[in-house]
């Protein structure tokens, strides 16, 4: 079977700053960041002839047609996946640019996540939500914290997992955020801090959960042939996968609700790659909840299942542990992009632009997202 | 429109799953049975994942059940549940081997564990809709 290994890479990456309150709207917010990956990557809009949108926002090609006057675009898809969507739609772009399609695919993201309304209200018009909407909702499930919430405590009592290791996520990420000039939160959090936040859905607290934020940011995808002669550093993609849960449409009907669709993308991502786990210098994580971090790590291999709380105990996810996560601060500190702020970042890391939170030396890195039915993908990149 | 109920989620039931829906008014709970191959599923659907037949038998499930998970949330997600709050959620494995996710009424503090016995049982919520629940088993 063909392979994509290195058939791509993020030649361009694009962010606006993140606000609560960006006073903007989100079609501009999602061409601001748009315009910045494209000059970063040394193109002006008429260049990009493929598009993949974020599904559930508000901006689709037209508008990016229309605001670009791009003549011929020739690719537009959407990978509605949630948090999934943005490393779900760099796949796409690649077999898009493999296939001979097109050449730059840009994909922006952006919203007013904060000052535009919950993103709770909206997450229950998602297709996807349809069989929670009529079976779960009118019980009283509504929000994807009460859905984690039963993920966790059964991860609690299966293997013993702790708040105050779940506090250890956010702590740690809150630390990377404080380096980071874009982050929206700028005050230290200590464990004893997280543990006495408020109880939203038991046994997740208020600080378990990411930020409702304001802003946008863009990558642009391109064949790894002329990336080589554009303007940056080319970030190679060498692993990518989607991989889907089994019941998708309910948690709760989930054979074993510890596991996520980013246990079926983790082999075909590695195998792809062609790396191990010890390659791995650097790892941004999707993060809509602490918990969802401690799974992941479990479901990509860097422990067992059930070892989560353990490994990211004692600084083992800082700057200086054993695996150095969300160096910018995540969903949880810096903000809610929708995950498309962690390729951003890892593509900074391998830059060697990571700023005073940069990994020395990273070359191979990591990348998750992972959407609200329990959908993963990963990638893995090298400079 | 006085009525308080008017502002709560309903559900809006499919052709599908109209059987499940119109069961709980009765007080009984009803299960989707392939009626090929005898597999029950939970959430009602068109098509059995073990023989593809379309073809559907509902029973009626025991009643019986027990904890699979659970989380108590004490921020209501909707104005509606704000007098339940703390709400106690709990995904329940039924006997019949699909899991059943509803309010835990009357639970003592403390008295969550997995594997624990439950029971179904039925509130009314109005002439248009009963909605599942479950009870510690070994609560009076
Ligand atoms: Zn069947």
């Amino acid at each position: 079977m063909k392979s994509l290994c290195e058939k791509g890479a993020v030649t361009g990456i694009g962010e606006t700053a993140y606000t609560k309150g960006s006073g903007k709207s989100t079609i501009a917010l999602q061409m601001e960041a748009a315009l910045a990956a494209i000059a970063d990557a040394g193109l002006t809009p008429k260049d990009i002839d493929g598009i993949v949108p974020y599904s559930s926002g508000d901006g689709v090609a037209e508008d990016f047609i229309t605001n670009f006057g791009i003549a011929d675009l020739r690719f537009s898809a959407t990978t509605p996946m949630g948090g999934a969507s943005a490393i779900a739609g760099i796949q796409a772009a690649i077999l898009a640019i493999e296939g001979g399609v097109a050449r730059h695919v840009l994909i922006p993201f952006g919203r007013n996540g904060y000052s535009g309304g919950r993103i709770g209200a909206r997450v229950q018009q998602l297709p996807q939500f349809r069989t929670i909407g009529e079976f779960e909702m009118p019980v009283g499930q509504i929000a994807p914290a009460q859905l984690y919430a039963q993920m966790a405590r059964r991860h609690m009592m299966q293997y013993g997992t702790t708040s105050r290791q779940l506090a250890e996520i956010a702590v740690t990420f809150r630390q990377h955020a404080l380096l980071n000039d874009n982050a929206i939160m700028k005050t230290p959090m200590t464990v004893e801090q997280h543990q006495e936040s408020r109880m939203i859905s038991d046994p997740l607290r208020l600080f378990d959960c990411c930020l409702e934020s304001d802003g946008g940011a863009a990558l642009v995808i391109s064949g790894a042939g002329p990336a080589k002669d554009m303007k940056q550093r080319p970030i190679y993609i060498m692993g990518i996968a989607e991989g889907h849960p089994d019941q998708p449409s309910a948690i709760t009907q989930r054979g074993d609700m510890t596991i996520l669709g980013t246990a079926k993308a983790v082999p075909h991502a590695f195998g792809m790659a062609g790396v191990s786990h010890d390659d791995i210098d650097v790892a941004e994580i999707y993060d809509c909840f602490t918990y969802i971090v401690l799974c992941q790590l479990e479901d990509l291999g860097f422990c067992a299942k059930g070892e989560g709380g353990a490994f990211v105990e004692n600084g083992g996810i800082s700057l200086t542990g054993r695996l150095p996560v969300n160096t910018h601060g995540g969903l949880l500190s810096q903000a809610h992009i929708i995950g498309m702020n962690h390729i951003v970042e890892l593509v900074k890391q391998l830059r060697g632009d990571g700023g005073k939170a940069q990994v020395a030396g990273a070359r191979i890195g990591l990348v998750t997202g992972y959407g609200d039915m329990g959908d993963g993908t990963v990638a893995i990149m090298r400079n | 429109m006085d009525n308080p109920f008017n502002d709560r989620l309903r559900p809006a039931p499919s052709h599908d799953s109209q059987p499940y829906w119109d069961g709980l008014k009765e007080h009984r709970l009803l299960l989707q049975t392939c009626a090929d191959c005898g597999t029950v599923r939970h959430y009602p659907r068109p098509v059995c994942d073990q023989c593809y037949s379309m073809r559907v038998e509902w029973i009626e499930a025991s009643g019986h059940a027990t904890i699979h998970s659970w989380t108590i949330s004490h921020h209501a997600f909707h104005p509606c549940f704000k007098k339940d709050l703390p709400l106690t959620l709990v995904t329940a494995d039924l006997a019949e081997g699909v899991r059943l996710c509803a309010p835990l009424k009357d639970a003592p503090p403390g008295s969550l564990r997995i594997g624990a016995p439950l029971r179904v049982g039925f509130e009314t919520v109005d002439d248009d809709l009963t909605l599942p629940l479950l009870i510690l088993a070994d609560t009076p």
